[in-house]
Parts: structure tokens; sequence; C-alpha cells
């Protein structure tokens, strides 16, 4: 089961994660975005680690909510929207259970993930943080580590893509070539999954 | 007609002197009215981006009880306001997100606030400032 410790650990792990990566995501927002991802990220989940610290949820639910609550407010970018209706959908979706099932994670994460296709109107295929997250949930009923290789894959994948959503969109077919930064970071995500698991 | 009261308008750009100079015009052209206009542009440290703290403290200070129409720029600005209407209640109760052009909809939804109009008639008039083809 997996209580409200072990989300506040995927939250960690994930700025953590955006704080070492935080150069490379922004070097690949620079040739199809405005170069901005990692450092808007990276002040989004340091806010999101402060306010958790500072609060205290006492459920899995409650900790996500108020996460995507906060990436929504500090980021300034359009992935603050996204990754805080992901983060808020997945945790209303979850309920105010003290503790969750992994399979009961797996569809309030997918819930989380249909709401930031309807917001931003992306399908997978448009080289978006989509194309990493709808891998990763499918895989996640073989665990956190089969989620963590898809969302990696996933976002591998988009190098070739020629971008349908989003600034990097503006670009046409020069978009194809560069590995797309939103699915990068969503890779991120999933990955902290298996440090807040310790695996 | 709504009893008296004003909608309020808010217009979101990822610049702070957009949305302030939008805001401006909208209401020169309209006359000097009162209808309540606020911008909400940029970050909160005042570079370029979204601030979902400045939105809805904008949408809080022209909301009259007659609703609150925002009008967006691009990208952020639109998710943003989205993301906050569709989970959250931190923007007013009848708050819509007009889809219009952001110039030529604020000026049409300023002069049609001042007439006194309801919510969606401002917002039908903001939206239909897309079909004004120039060419």
């Amino acid at each position: 089961m997996l209580d409200a410790d072990f989300f506040r650990r995927w939250m960690t792990a994930t700025a953590a994660s955006v704080d070492r990566e935080a150069e490379r995501l922004t070097a690949l927002d620079s040739p199809i975005g405005d170069a901005d991802h990692g450092s808007n990220l990276q002040r989004g989940f340091r806010a999101v680690t402060a306010t958790l610290e500072k609060e205290a949820p006492e459920t899995p639910g409650a900790v996500l909510t108020l996460a995507g609550r906060q990436l929504i407010s500090t980021v300034g970018g359009a992935s603050g929207p996204l990754y805080g209706t992901l983060l808020r959908r997945t945790g209303k979706a979850l309920g105010d259970a003290a503790e969750v099932g992994e399979s009961e994670f797996a569809e309030a994460l997918r819930a989380g993930v249909d709401a930031v296709m309807t917001l931003g109107g992306a399908a997978p295929g448009d080289k978006t943080m989509i194309d990493a997250l709808v891998p990763a949930v499918d895989a996640l009923a073989d665990g956190f580590g089969a989620a963590r290789a898809a969302a990696e894959q996933g976002a591998l994948a988009t190098t070739p893509l020629q971008a349908r959503k989003g600034r990097a969109s503006y670009l046409g077919e020069r978009s194809i070539g560069h590995q797309d930064p939103g699915a990068t970071s969503s890779a991120l995500l999933v990955a902290a999954l298996t440090e807040a698991a310790g695996e | 007609m709504s009893d008296g009261k004003q909608v309020g308008i808010v217009l979101v750009s990822h610049s702070a002197e957009v949305a302030a100079s939008v805001a401006e015009l909208a209401k020169g052209l309209a006359g000097g009215t009162s209808v309540p206009v606020a911008p909400a542009g940029g970050t909160e440290g005042g570079g370029l981006g979204t601030s979902a703290e400045l939105i809805a403290a904008a949408a809080a200070s022209v909301d009259r009880g007659a609703g609150v129409a925002v009008l967006t720029d691009l990208g952020s600005a639109v998710l943003t306001v989205k993301a906050l209407l569709a989970e959250g209640d931190e923007l007013p109760e009848n708050t819509r997100l007009v889809d219009a052009p952001f110039v030529e909809g604020a000026v049409a939804a300023v002069v049609t606030a001042a007439t006194g109009a309801d919510l969606p008639t401002v917002e039908a008039a903001a939206a239909e400032a897309y079909s004004y083809r120039k060419v």
C-alpha cells in the first residue's frame, strides 16, 4: 500500500531530479521552445517541496492535490497548469483514503493524464508530455520500474516527431530531430516513483 | 441587462505591459467607462509568463456580481485560466474564459459591458471579433 509519505517522497525525489536535470531540460527547450522549461519546473517543484513540509497533508490525495495547486501557482509557463492538473486530478481521484493500492494509483494517474489531454488538447504522437505519460500509465500494472522504462522510451521516441501542440508547433518540420522537453520532464516524474518506492 | 451590475473584464497576457495597455486602450475606446477592467500580465516577478495569483487577484477585483469575462493571449495564459476554472475555487463564481482575439475582443467586451449587458452577451460580442476581416 502507498501512504502519504510515499507520495511526499515522490514529490521530493522529483524536485531533486528536476534540480539535477534543469540545465538539460532548458537546453532541450532552447531550439524548439522558449528556453525556460528547466528553470520553470525547478521553481515549481522547489515550491512544492516547501509547501508539503509546511502544511504536512495527511493523505495521498491531499499531498498530490496540494502539489498540483502549488505548481499552477508558481511555474509561470504552460507546464504549470499541465503538471498541476495532472497531480491535482490524480489527487482528487485518490479521494480521502489514508493508503491506496498500486492499482488504485494507476487508475487515478490515468484520470490525471486524461485531464491533461483535455486541458492541452494533445494526443499521443503530438510530441508532448503525453508521449511519456500514456506509455507509463499503460505499463504501471507491471510496476514502477516498467512505468519508468516506458516513460523514458516514450520521451526518446519524441525525437523524430513533428510538434503539433505548443510553441514548438510553430516551427513545423524544424521541430523534427529534437527530443521534447515536456516528455523528458515527464519521464523524470515517472522515474521518481521508483526512488520513492526505494527500488 | 443585469440589474445595474456590470460584467468584469480580466485581460491576461504574457506581458504586464501588453495587458495594461490593452486594458487602457479598451477603456479609452469605450469612452471613459466605469466597467471594471483589470490586467493580469506577466509573472509576479515582472517577467514574461503567466501568474495564477495575478489572475485570481484581478478576477476578484472586477467581480461585481454580474460575472467575469477573462480574455487571454496564448499558451500558458489560456492553460492557466482553464486549469483554474476546471479544478479549483480560485476564481469568482460565474467566471468564463472567452474565446476571442485579445485586442479586438477586449475592446468589444468592454464596450458591450458598458451598456450593462450580461455575461453571455459580452462573451458573444468578444467572440464575434474573430469575424471582423481586415482584407
